[in-house]
């Protein structure tokens, strides 16, 4: 019987390194959802490195019969069990001081990529070290690339931005009503509020191009979403207890289109058009209910039981 | 026991017969007058000022 081949030391490391910098260039991909800069960064990239080496492990460990390989997998994957839940509590816990806040969807969201990233790194190190065991250095370095534009385009989520366009809008006020274009949004009593508003406040409409984008902007999480990103990057004019420039979204319920007014200290509307346009469309708030609708009307599809 | 959200918690009106049950109510002469004591209401109850249009104002917290 032959002897197992020794534990190939190159494969792995080949398979570390492509896993531990997949993470690198996932975090460069959007750092709106990284809290903690630099702490943040140190966790994940830590997280990527246990990840990655419990993917390049695997296909070494198994054919030189290092099955003490295997038990330290076992352990090291009892981590990853609970790594959403982690991200989404402490994201739970920063909340309760944010001027606006991020909203329960959005933080689900922030943490199942989060906990989706460190898979993608398990499987980009796993097909790293396997490449590079079988083939070779350069096919193990190439291979990884590839798996990891893959996973990225196919993974990468939608933007605001292909589904709505954003308009600038006139802020005015009806008596004590503020409206942005028609939309009426707030009663602010306070002439004084009423002034700010009117001098630093800008005004947004975002119209859907589509009855899904309808929808998606009608979904609480997703406006939630929408103006906290703006009033993290444009800077909120307001503290805890101004509680009348908390923004908030307001739809016109003809026409689906979404108005927002948002007090900031920078105010520069190309900006702020950018900024929604990035925002991410929510799972959540993805219309499942317009697939529902298009199985039953076109393809005559029953979905519940008939007596 | 639950927080009550959007609860009024002051008035301040220039028609006080037309507000009524147990509410702190504050009566002013002019919209002036009004304007002033909503505003330090406000800072000190954390709460948001509404204009009824009719008056009077209602402070609120959300």
């Amino acid at each position: 019987m032959n002897p197992a081949p020794a534990f190939d030391v190159r494969a792995f490391v080949v398979g570390l390194a492509a896993g531990v910098i997949a993470r690198y260039l996932m975090l460069r991909i959007d750092y709106r959802q990284y809290p903690g800069y630099p702490h943040g960064y140190v966790s994940h990239i830590t997280h990527g490195f246990l990840a990655a080496g419990l993917g390049a492990i695997a296909w070494p460990a198994l054919i030189s019969k290092e099955l003490s390989a295997f038990t330290f997998l076992a352990l090291a994957a009892t981590q990853f069990r609970d790594i959403r839940r982690m991200e989404r509590e402490a994201l739970g816990l920063q909340e309760q001081t944010e001027l606006v806040k991020r909203g329960v969807d959005y933080i689900e969201g922030i943490a199942k990529v989060f906990e989706a990233r460190n898979y993608l790194v398990m499987f980009i190190a796993a097909v790293s070290s396997v490449v590079a065991h079988q083939w070779g250095l350069l096919p193990g370095v190439i291979a990884p690339a590839a798996a990891y534009l893959a996973t990225v385009h196919l993974a990468r989520g939608r933007q605001i931005g292909r589904i709505a366009r954003v308009k600038p809008a006139k802020v005015s006020f009806d008596g004590p009503l503020l409206k942005v274009g028609n939309i009426g949004l707030m009663n602010i009593g306070l002439e004084a509020d009423r002034k700010v508003v009117l001098e630093h406040g800008l005004g947004a409409v975002l119209q859907p191009i589509t009855p899904d984008a309808r929808r998606t902007l009608a979904d609480v999480g997703q406006r939630q979403a929408i103006l906290h990103d703006v009033a993290t990057v444009l800077g909120l004019r307001k503290d805890v207890d101004t509680v009348a420039f908390t923004p908030l979204a307001r739809r016109d319920l003809e026409t689906g289109e979404v108005g927002f007014v948002v007090v900031v200290e920078e105010p520069d509307f190309e900006v702020l058009a950018e900024v929604v346009r990035a925002v991410p469309l929510l799972e959540s708030a993805r219309s499942r209910a317009a697939h529902l609708l298009q199985r039953v009307r076109r393809q005559g599809e029953r979905l519940g039981p008939r007596p | 026991m639950p927080s009550i959200e959007n609860a009024i918690l002051a008035v301040v009106t220039q028609h006080p017969k037309e507000v009524s049950g147990g509410l702190p109510v504050f009566i002013v002469q002019d919209d002036a007058a009004a304007q002033r004591v909503a505003g330090s209401l406000s800072h000190i109850l954390d709460a948001m000022v509404h204009d009824l249009q009719n008056g009077t104002l209602i402070l609120v917290r959300h």
